[in-house]
Protein backbone atom coordinates (compact mmCIF):
# COMPACT_ATOMS: atom_id res chain seq x y z
CA UNK A 1 0.00 0.00 0.00
CA UNK A 2 1.74 3.15 -1.21
CA UNK A 3 1.32 6.56 0.33
CA UNK A 4 -0.58 7.87 -2.71
CA UNK A 5 -2.79 4.80 -3.26
CA UNK A 6 -5.60 6.29 -1.22
CA UNK A 7 -5.89 9.11 -3.77
CA UNK A 8 -7.06 6.77 -6.53
CA UNK A 9 -10.75 7.46 -5.79
CA UNK A 10 -10.15 11.21 -5.78
CA UNK A 11 -8.20 10.95 -9.00
CA UNK A 12 -11.13 9.17 -10.66
CA UNK A 13 -13.49 11.93 -9.53
CA UNK A 14 -11.09 14.54 -10.82
CA UNK A 15 -10.82 12.83 -14.22
CA UNK A 16 -14.60 12.87 -14.46
CA UNK A 17 -14.60 16.65 -13.99
CA UNK A 18 -11.68 17.11 -16.38
CA UNK A 19 -13.68 15.29 -19.04
CA UNK A 20 -16.44 17.85 -18.56
CA UNK A 21 -13.91 20.66 -18.82
CA UNK A 22 -14.86 22.27 -15.51
CA UNK A 23 -13.59 22.20 -11.96
CA UNK A 24 -16.28 23.47 -9.60
CA UNK A 25 -13.79 23.40 -6.73
CA UNK A 26 -11.12 25.42 -8.50
CA UNK A 27 -12.99 28.41 -9.87
CA UNK A 28 -10.80 31.46 -10.37
CA UNK A 29 -12.31 34.91 -10.01
CA UNK A 30 -10.05 36.96 -12.27
CA UNK A 31 -11.23 40.30 -10.97
CA UNK A 32 -13.39 41.31 -8.02
CA UNK A 33 -15.59 44.26 -8.93
CA UNK A 34 -17.71 44.67 -5.80
CA UNK A 35 -18.98 42.56 -2.87
CA UNK A 36 -21.47 40.98 -5.27
CA UNK A 37 -19.77 40.98 -8.65
CA UNK A 38 -16.64 39.52 -10.19
CA UNK A 39 -15.21 38.57 -13.56
CA UNK A 40 -14.93 34.82 -14.17
CA UNK A 41 -13.71 33.47 -17.50
CA UNK A 42 -14.10 36.89 -19.09
CA UNK A 43 -17.74 37.15 -17.99
CA UNK A 44 -19.21 39.61 -15.48
CA UNK A 45 -20.70 37.32 -12.85
CA UNK A 46 -23.05 37.86 -9.93
CA UNK A 47 -21.46 36.38 -6.82
CA UNK A 48 -24.26 34.67 -4.91
CA UNK A 49 -22.28 32.28 -2.74
CA UNK A 50 -19.80 34.45 -0.84
CA UNK A 51 -21.08 34.46 2.79
CA UNK A 52 -20.49 38.23 2.55
CA UNK A 53 -23.76 38.70 4.41
CA UNK A 54 -23.50 42.41 5.15
CA UNK A 55 -21.46 43.27 2.06
CA UNK A 56 -18.74 44.95 4.12
CA UNK A 57 -15.70 43.84 2.07
CA UNK A 58 -15.75 47.20 0.24
CA UNK A 59 -17.03 49.34 3.12
CA UNK A 60 -15.20 52.68 2.95
CA UNK A 61 -14.51 52.89 6.67
CA UNK A 62 -13.23 49.31 6.86
CA UNK A 63 -10.90 49.92 3.92
CA UNK A 64 -9.66 53.23 5.39
CA UNK A 65 -8.97 51.56 8.75
CA UNK A 66 -7.04 48.76 7.03
CA UNK A 67 -5.02 51.26 4.96
CA UNK A 68 -4.12 53.22 8.06
CA UNK A 69 -3.01 50.08 9.94
CA UNK A 70 -0.97 48.94 6.96
CA UNK A 71 0.84 52.29 6.85
CA UNK A 72 1.36 52.46 10.62
CA UNK A 73 2.05 48.82 11.55
CA UNK A 74 3.21 47.10 8.39
CA UNK A 75 2.07 44.04 6.48
CA UNK A 76 2.27 41.27 9.07
CA UNK A 77 3.06 40.34 12.65
CA UNK A 78 5.53 37.59 11.62
CA UNK A 79 4.83 35.44 14.64
CA UNK A 80 2.49 34.11 17.30
CA UNK A 81 1.18 36.30 20.09
CA UNK A 82 2.68 34.13 22.79
CA UNK A 83 6.21 34.17 21.39
CA UNK A 84 6.32 37.49 19.55
CA UNK A 85 3.85 39.53 21.59
CA UNK A 86 0.41 40.92 20.80
CA UNK A 87 -0.16 44.20 19.04
CA UNK A 88 -2.33 46.60 21.01
CA UNK A 89 -5.05 46.19 18.38
CA UNK A 90 -5.33 42.42 18.95
CA UNK A 91 -6.24 43.02 22.56
CA UNK A 92 -8.50 45.98 21.73
CA UNK A 93 -10.49 43.81 19.32
CA UNK A 94 -10.86 41.16 22.04
CA UNK A 95 -12.14 43.78 24.49
CA UNK A 96 -14.55 45.15 21.89
CA UNK A 97 -15.90 41.67 21.09
CA UNK A 98 -16.41 40.93 24.79
CA UNK A 99 -18.21 44.26 25.25
CA UNK A 100 -20.35 43.62 22.15
CA UNK A 101 -21.54 40.29 23.59
CA UNK A 102 -21.74 41.60 27.16
CA UNK A 103 -19.35 38.88 28.29
CA UNK A 104 -16.18 38.89 30.32
CA UNK A 105 -13.52 38.13 27.73
CA UNK A 106 -12.66 37.05 24.21
CA UNK A 107 -9.85 35.31 22.35
CA UNK A 108 -9.03 36.17 18.74
CA UNK A 109 -7.81 33.33 16.49
CA UNK A 110 -6.19 33.58 13.07
CA UNK A 111 -9.05 31.91 11.16
CA UNK A 112 -12.61 30.80 11.87
CA UNK A 113 -11.51 27.18 11.50
CA UNK A 114 -8.85 27.75 14.12
CA UNK A 115 -11.37 29.34 16.50
CA UNK A 116 -13.17 26.00 16.85
CA UNK A 117 -9.97 24.03 16.69
CA UNK A 118 -8.28 26.26 19.28
CA UNK A 119 -11.15 26.48 21.72
CA UNK A 120 -12.04 22.77 21.65
CA UNK A 121 -8.45 21.55 21.71
CA UNK A 122 -7.62 23.98 24.52
CA UNK A 123 -10.72 23.39 26.63
CA UNK A 124 -11.23 19.64 26.33
CA UNK A 125 -8.96 16.65 26.56
CA UNK A 126 -8.85 12.90 27.24
CA UNK A 127 -11.45 12.00 29.87
CA UNK A 128 -13.81 14.81 28.85
CA UNK A 129 -16.86 14.28 26.69
CA UNK A 130 -18.24 16.47 23.90
CA UNK A 131 -21.74 15.94 22.51
CA UNK A 132 -21.89 17.46 19.08
CA UNK A 133 -24.69 17.94 16.61
CA UNK A 134 -24.19 15.43 13.80
CA UNK A 135 -24.16 18.22 11.18
CA UNK A 136 -21.47 20.30 12.91
CA UNK A 137 -18.75 21.86 10.76
CA UNK A 138 -15.51 19.97 10.16
CA UNK A 139 -13.65 22.42 12.42
CA UNK A 140 -15.69 21.23 15.42
CA UNK A 141 -15.00 17.58 14.64
CA UNK A 142 -11.32 18.35 14.05
CA UNK A 143 -10.98 20.33 17.28
CA UNK A 144 -12.32 17.33 19.20
CA UNK A 145 -9.97 15.01 17.39
CA UNK A 146 -6.98 17.21 18.21
CA UNK A 147 -7.99 17.36 21.87
CA UNK A 148 -8.43 13.61 22.34
CA UNK A 149 -11.77 14.11 24.07
CA UNK A 150 -14.52 11.50 23.83
CA UNK A 151 -16.95 12.55 21.07
CA UNK A 152 -20.61 11.59 20.92
CA UNK A 153 -22.83 12.72 18.05
CA UNK A 154 -26.50 13.50 18.52
CA UNK A 155 -29.04 13.64 15.70
CA UNK A 156 -29.13 16.97 13.93
CA UNK A 157 -31.27 19.57 15.73
CA UNK A 158 -32.86 16.82 17.85
CA UNK A 159 -33.23 17.84 21.49
CA UNK A 160 -34.79 14.48 22.40
CA UNK A 161 -31.78 12.60 21.04
CA UNK A 162 -29.47 14.94 23.00
CA UNK A 163 -31.56 14.22 26.12
CA UNK A 164 -31.15 10.44 25.68
CA UNK A 165 -27.42 10.81 25.31
CA UNK A 166 -27.08 13.12 28.31
CA UNK A 167 -29.10 10.62 30.38
CA UNK A 168 -26.84 7.73 29.32
CA UNK A 169 -23.82 9.73 30.53
CA UNK A 170 -25.10 9.70 34.11
CA UNK A 171 -23.08 11.98 36.41
CA UNK A 172 -20.64 12.80 33.58
CA UNK A 173 -23.38 14.87 31.89
CA UNK A 174 -22.83 17.71 34.36
CA UNK A 175 -19.37 18.28 32.89
CA UNK A 176 -20.14 17.51 29.26
CA UNK A 177 -19.68 20.14 26.55
CA UNK A 178 -22.55 20.42 24.05
CA UNK A 179 -21.35 21.83 20.71
CA UNK A 180 -23.64 23.07 17.95
CA UNK A 181 -24.19 25.86 15.45
CA UNK A 182 -26.72 28.69 15.21
CA UNK A 183 -27.30 28.37 11.48
CA UNK A 184 -25.89 25.37 9.63
CA UNK A 185 -23.86 26.35 6.62
CA UNK A 186 -24.98 23.70 4.14
CA UNK A 187 -28.79 23.81 4.30
CA UNK A 188 -29.13 27.13 6.12
CA UNK A 189 -31.35 25.59 8.80
CA UNK A 190 -31.45 26.98 12.33
CA UNK A 191 -30.84 25.21 15.63
CA UNK A 192 -33.83 24.87 18.00
CA UNK A 193 -31.72 26.65 20.59
CA UNK A 194 -34.39 27.06 23.26
CA UNK A 195 -35.09 23.33 23.31
CA UNK A 196 -31.39 22.48 23.31
CA UNK A 197 -30.70 24.98 26.09
CA UNK A 198 -33.49 23.32 28.11
CA UNK A 199 -31.55 20.02 27.94
CA UNK A 200 -28.47 21.77 29.31
CA UNK A 201 -30.60 23.23 32.12
CA UNK A 202 -31.91 19.77 33.00
CA UNK A 203 -28.61 17.91 33.03
CA UNK A 204 -25.96 20.59 33.52
CA UNK A 205 -22.91 20.78 31.29
CA UNK A 206 -21.62 23.57 29.09
CA UNK A 207 -22.82 24.93 25.76
CA UNK A 208 -20.76 26.07 22.79
CA UNK A 209 -22.61 27.73 19.89
CA UNK A 210 -20.85 28.53 16.63
CA UNK A 211 -22.53 31.64 15.20
CA UNK A 212 -20.34 31.83 12.07
CA UNK A 213 -23.35 32.06 9.74
CA UNK A 214 -25.71 33.88 12.13
CA UNK A 215 -23.56 36.71 13.52
CA UNK A 216 -24.57 39.92 11.77
CA UNK A 217 -27.60 38.13 10.34
CA UNK A 218 -29.74 37.24 13.39
CA UNK A 219 -30.65 39.09 16.56
CA UNK A 220 -31.68 42.71 17.06
CA UNK A 221 -28.04 43.65 17.70
CA UNK A 222 -26.55 41.20 15.18
CA UNK A 223 -25.06 38.90 17.82
CA UNK A 224 -26.58 35.80 16.30
CA UNK A 225 -29.32 33.25 16.85
CA UNK A 226 -28.78 32.98 20.62
CA UNK A 227 -29.55 36.69 20.91
CA UNK A 228 -32.58 36.41 18.65
CA UNK A 229 -34.03 33.56 20.74
CA UNK A 230 -33.17 35.22 24.06
CA UNK A 231 -30.78 32.51 25.27
CA UNK A 232 -27.40 34.24 24.91
CA UNK A 233 -26.87 34.19 28.69
CA UNK A 234 -27.10 30.38 28.61
CA UNK A 235 -24.29 30.02 26.08
CA UNK A 236 -20.92 29.39 27.73
CA UNK A 237 -18.81 29.81 24.59
CA UNK A 238 -19.81 31.75 21.50
CA UNK A 239 -17.63 31.03 18.47
CA UNK A 240 -17.58 33.38 15.51
CA UNK A 241 -15.65 34.33 12.44
CA UNK A 242 -14.41 37.56 10.88
CA UNK A 243 -14.58 36.14 7.38
CA UNK A 244 -18.32 36.30 6.78
CA UNK A 245 -20.43 39.22 8.06
CA UNK A 246 -17.28 41.12 9.09
CA UNK A 247 -15.69 40.81 5.66
CA UNK A 248 -12.16 40.05 6.89
CA UNK A 249 -10.37 36.94 8.08
CA UNK A 250 -9.96 35.36 11.51
CA UNK A 251 -12.18 34.03 14.26
CA UNK A 252 -12.98 34.39 17.94
CA UNK A 253 -14.45 32.91 21.08
CA UNK A 254 -16.26 35.02 23.66
CA UNK A 255 -17.20 33.73 27.07
CA UNK A 256 -18.27 34.88 30.48
CA UNK A 257 -16.16 32.16 32.09
CA UNK A 258 -13.25 33.58 34.07
CA UNK A 259 -11.11 30.64 32.89
CA UNK A 260 -11.24 31.68 29.23
CA UNK A 261 -7.89 33.44 29.37
CA UNK A 262 -6.23 30.24 30.62
CA UNK A 263 -7.37 28.38 27.51
CA UNK A 264 -4.85 30.39 25.48
CA UNK A 265 -2.02 28.58 27.26
CA UNK A 266 -3.43 25.15 26.42
CA UNK A 267 -4.46 25.83 22.84
CA UNK A 268 -1.98 24.67 20.23
CA UNK A 269 -3.88 26.32 17.33
CA UNK A 270 -3.54 29.61 19.26
CA UNK A 271 0.04 29.20 20.40
CA UNK A 272 1.62 27.90 17.22
CA UNK A 273 0.11 30.27 14.63
CA UNK A 274 1.08 33.75 13.53
CA UNK A 275 -1.42 36.32 14.78
CA UNK A 276 -3.72 38.12 12.32
CA UNK A 277 -2.11 40.97 10.33
CA UNK A 278 -2.72 44.52 11.59
CA UNK A 279 -4.78 45.55 8.55
CA UNK A 280 -7.10 42.56 9.10
CA UNK A 281 -7.60 43.45 12.75
CA UNK A 282 -8.23 47.10 11.86
CA UNK A 283 -10.85 46.36 9.20
CA UNK A 284 -12.52 43.86 11.53
CA UNK A 285 -12.77 46.45 14.32
CA UNK A 286 -14.37 48.93 11.91
CA UNK A 287 -16.69 46.20 10.58
CA UNK A 288 -17.75 45.23 14.12
CA UNK A 289 -18.77 48.83 14.78
CA UNK A 290 -20.76 48.85 11.53
CA UNK A 291 -22.34 45.47 12.32
CA UNK A 292 -23.44 46.69 15.74
CA UNK A 293 -25.27 49.60 14.05
CA UNK A 294 -26.38 47.42 11.15
CA UNK A 295 -30.17 47.31 11.43
CA UNK A 296 -30.36 48.81 7.95
CA UNK A 297 -28.05 46.13 6.51
CA UNK A 298 -29.93 43.30 8.23
CA UNK A 299 -33.22 44.67 6.89
CA UNK A 300 -31.76 44.84 3.36
CA UNK A 301 -30.36 41.31 3.70
CA UNK A 302 -33.75 40.01 4.85
CA UNK A 303 -35.51 41.61 1.86
CA UNK A 304 -32.94 40.03 -0.45
CA UNK A 305 -33.16 36.51 0.91
CA UNK A 306 -36.95 36.62 1.03
CA UNK A 307 -36.95 37.67 -2.65
CA UNK A 308 -34.65 34.83 -3.74
CA UNK A 309 -36.36 32.21 -1.55
CA UNK A 310 -39.80 33.10 -2.92
CA UNK A 311 -38.44 33.22 -6.47
CA UNK A 312 -36.86 29.76 -6.28
CA UNK A 313 -39.92 28.23 -4.60
CA UNK A 314 -42.11 29.66 -7.35
CA UNK A 315 -39.86 27.94 -9.89
CA UNK A 316 -40.52 24.63 -8.16
CA UNK A 317 -37.12 24.08 -6.56
CA UNK A 318 -36.85 22.14 -3.30
CA UNK A 319 -35.13 24.35 -0.70
CA UNK A 320 -33.25 23.21 2.38
CA UNK A 321 -34.78 25.56 4.94
CA UNK A 322 -37.21 28.44 5.47
CA UNK A 323 -36.00 31.86 4.22
CA UNK A 324 -32.52 32.80 5.48
CA UNK A 325 -29.24 34.21 4.23
CA UNK A 326 -28.19 30.70 3.15
CA UNK A 327 -30.53 29.21 0.57
CA UNK A 328 -29.75 25.67 -0.52
CA UNK A 329 -31.39 24.08 -3.54
CA UNK A 330 -31.62 20.38 -2.70
CA UNK A 331 -30.89 17.97 -5.55
CA UNK A 332 -30.75 14.21 -5.51
CA UNK A 333 -27.92 13.22 -7.72
CA UNK A 334 -24.48 14.75 -8.09
CA UNK A 335 -24.49 14.80 -11.90
CA UNK A 336 -27.66 16.85 -11.89
CA UNK A 337 -26.21 19.30 -9.35
CA UNK A 338 -22.97 19.63 -11.28
CA UNK A 339 -24.82 20.34 -14.54
CA UNK A 340 -27.10 22.91 -12.92
CA UNK A 341 -24.15 24.63 -11.24
CA UNK A 342 -22.23 24.83 -14.53
CA UNK A 343 -25.21 26.15 -16.47
CA UNK A 344 -25.66 28.89 -13.87
CA UNK A 345 -22.00 29.88 -14.15
CA UNK A 346 -22.32 30.10 -17.93
CA UNK A 347 -25.21 32.52 -17.33
CA UNK A 348 -23.11 34.74 -15.06
CA UNK A 349 -24.26 33.43 -11.68
CA UNK A 350 -21.71 31.97 -9.28
CA UNK A 351 -23.06 29.84 -6.43
CA UNK A 352 -21.57 26.98 -4.41
CA UNK A 353 -21.72 23.36 -5.50
CA UNK A 354 -21.83 21.08 -2.47
CA UNK A 355 -21.50 17.33 -2.79
CA UNK A 356 -21.37 14.42 -0.31
CA UNK A 357 -19.66 13.80 2.06
CA UNK A 358 -19.48 17.57 2.73
CA UNK A 359 -23.28 17.67 2.80
CA UNK A 360 -25.67 16.06 5.30
CA UNK A 361 -27.22 12.72 4.42
CA UNK A 362 -25.84 12.26 0.95
CA UNK A 363 -27.69 15.12 -0.75
CA UNK A 364 -26.18 17.32 -3.46
CA UNK A 365 -26.76 21.03 -3.10
CA UNK A 366 -26.59 24.25 -5.04
CA UNK A 367 -25.95 26.63 -2.20
CA UNK A 368 -26.61 30.36 -2.48
CA UNK A 369 -25.77 32.94 0.14
CA UNK A 370 -27.23 36.41 0.04
CA UNK A 371 -25.69 39.76 0.84
CA UNK A 372 -27.15 43.08 1.93
CA UNK A 373 -25.15 44.46 -1.00
CA UNK A 374 -27.11 42.54 -3.65
CA UNK A 375 -29.52 44.70 -5.62
CA UNK A 376 -33.08 43.71 -6.42
CA UNK A 377 -32.06 43.60 -10.09
CA UNK A 378 -29.22 41.16 -9.31
CA UNK A 379 -31.60 38.82 -7.49
CA UNK A 380 -34.04 39.06 -10.41
CA UNK A 381 -31.14 38.03 -12.67
CA UNK A 382 -30.25 35.09 -10.39
CA UNK A 383 -33.90 33.94 -10.47
CA UNK A 384 -33.99 34.31 -14.25
CA UNK A 385 -30.89 32.11 -14.56
CA UNK A 386 -32.43 29.47 -12.28
CA UNK A 387 -35.57 29.57 -14.42
CA UNK A 388 -33.56 28.90 -17.59
CA UNK A 389 -31.63 25.96 -16.15
CA UNK A 390 -34.55 24.37 -14.32
CA UNK A 391 -34.45 20.59 -14.72
CA UNK A 392 -37.37 19.02 -16.53
CA UNK A 393 -40.32 18.02 -14.35
CA UNK A 394 -39.94 14.56 -12.89
CA UNK A 395 -36.17 14.93 -12.38
CA UNK A 396 -34.59 12.94 -9.59
CA UNK A 397 -36.40 13.76 -6.38
CA UNK A 398 -34.18 14.93 -3.54
CA UNK A 399 -32.91 12.24 -1.23
CA UNK A 400 -34.96 11.86 1.90
CA UNK A 401 -33.03 12.62 5.07
CA UNK A 402 -34.45 9.72 7.03
CA UNK A 403 -33.87 7.20 4.28
CA UNK A 404 -30.18 7.93 3.76
CA UNK B 1 -25.82 -9.44 29.08
CA UNK B 2 -25.82 -10.05 25.34
CA UNK B 3 -23.25 -12.45 23.89
CA UNK B 4 -21.08 -11.12 21.10
CA UNK B 5 -22.77 -13.52 18.67
CA UNK B 6 -26.18 -12.03 19.48
CA UNK B 7 -24.81 -8.53 19.09
CA UNK B 8 -23.32 -9.49 15.77
CA UNK B 9 -26.58 -10.91 14.54
CA UNK B 10 -28.48 -7.74 15.48
CA UNK B 11 -26.03 -5.35 13.82
CA UNK B 12 -26.00 -7.61 10.77
CA UNK B 13 -29.78 -7.20 10.48
CA UNK B 14 -29.51 -3.44 10.89
CA UNK B 15 -26.81 -3.20 8.25
CA UNK B 16 -28.74 -5.29 5.73
CA UNK B 17 -31.70 -2.94 6.22
CA UNK B 18 -29.44 0.15 6.08
CA UNK B 19 -27.85 -0.97 2.82
CA UNK B 20 -31.27 -1.88 1.43
CA UNK B 21 -30.92 -5.59 1.45
CA UNK B 22 -27.35 -6.36 0.45
CA UNK B 23 -27.19 -10.04 1.12
CA UNK B 24 -23.47 -10.75 1.00
CA UNK B 25 -22.79 -9.06 4.34
CA UNK B 26 -20.92 -11.26 6.83
CA UNK B 27 -19.12 -10.67 10.11
CA UNK B 28 -15.94 -9.96 8.18
CA UNK B 29 -17.42 -7.51 5.68
CA UNK B 30 -15.35 -4.32 5.66
CA UNK B 31 -17.76 -1.39 5.98
CA UNK B 32 -15.61 0.98 3.96
CA UNK B 33 -13.71 -1.24 1.52
CA UNK B 34 -16.49 -3.75 0.76
CA UNK B 35 -19.61 -1.66 1.15
CA UNK B 36 -18.09 1.57 -0.15
CA UNK B 37 -19.49 3.55 2.79
CA UNK B 38 -17.84 6.90 3.54
CA UNK B 39 -17.15 7.99 7.12
CA UNK B 40 -20.38 9.98 7.27
CA UNK B 41 -22.48 6.99 6.26
CA UNK B 42 -20.71 4.82 8.83
CA UNK B 43 -21.49 7.41 11.51
CA UNK B 44 -25.14 7.58 10.39
CA UNK B 45 -25.35 3.79 10.56
CA UNK B 46 -24.04 3.97 14.11
CA UNK B 47 -26.97 6.24 15.08
CA UNK B 48 -29.30 3.27 14.38
CA UNK B 49 -27.11 0.86 16.30
CA UNK B 50 -27.07 3.24 19.24
CA UNK B 51 -30.87 3.25 19.36
CA UNK B 52 -31.01 -0.53 19.09
CA UNK B 53 -28.73 -1.10 22.07
CA UNK B 54 -29.58 2.11 23.96
CA UNK B 55 -25.94 3.17 24.12
CA UNK B 56 -23.89 6.08 22.84
CA UNK B 57 -20.97 4.97 20.70
CA UNK B 58 -18.11 7.49 20.81
CA UNK B 59 -16.88 8.56 17.37
CA UNK B 60 -13.38 7.84 18.73
CA UNK B 61 -13.80 4.09 18.21
CA UNK B 62 -14.07 4.46 14.43
CA UNK B 63 -10.37 3.98 13.65
CA UNK B 64 -10.62 0.57 15.36
CA UNK B 65 -13.67 -0.56 13.43
CA UNK B 66 -13.32 -2.01 9.96
CA UNK B 67 -15.65 -5.00 10.05
CA UNK B 68 -18.93 -5.92 11.71
CA UNK B 69 -16.99 -8.20 14.06
CA UNK B 70 -14.88 -5.21 15.18
CA UNK B 71 -18.04 -3.20 15.79
CA UNK B 72 -19.65 -6.02 17.80
CA UNK B 73 -16.56 -6.20 20.02
CA UNK B 74 -16.76 -2.45 20.69
CA UNK B 75 -20.48 -2.64 21.47
CA UNK B 76 -19.89 -5.54 23.87
CA UNK B 77 -17.29 -3.45 25.67
CA UNK B 78 -19.64 -0.46 25.90
CA UNK B 79 -22.50 -2.64 27.20
CA UNK B 80 -20.22 -4.05 29.89
CA UNK B 81 -19.15 -0.53 30.94
CA UNK B 82 -22.75 0.74 30.92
Amino acid sequence: MGIFDKFSKLAAGRRELDALGIDPFGVQIDRIVSPTEGVIGGRHTILAGTNNYLGLTFDAQCIAAAHHALDQEGTGTTGSRMANGSYASHRLLEEELAAFYGMRDAIVFSTGYQANLGLLAGLTGPGDVVLLDADCHASIYDGCRLSGTEVIRFRHNDADDLTRRMRRLGPRAADALIALEGIYSMLGDRAPLRELVAVKREFGGYLLVDEAHSMGVCGAGGRGLAEELGVLAEVDFVIGTFSKSLGGGGGFCVSDRPELDLIRYASRPYIFTASPAPATIASTRAALRRLAQGHDLRQRLRENYEQLHAGLLALGYTLGAPPGAVIAVVLGERGEALKLWHELLLRGVYVNLMLPPATPDGVSLIRCSLSAAHTTAQIDAVCAAFAEVRPAAGATPPAQRAAM
Amino acid sequence: MLEQAQILSQIHDELVAFTQGRSEITADTDLIADLNMDSLRVMNFLLLIEDRFDISIPVNILPDVRTLRDLAAQIEKLLQQG
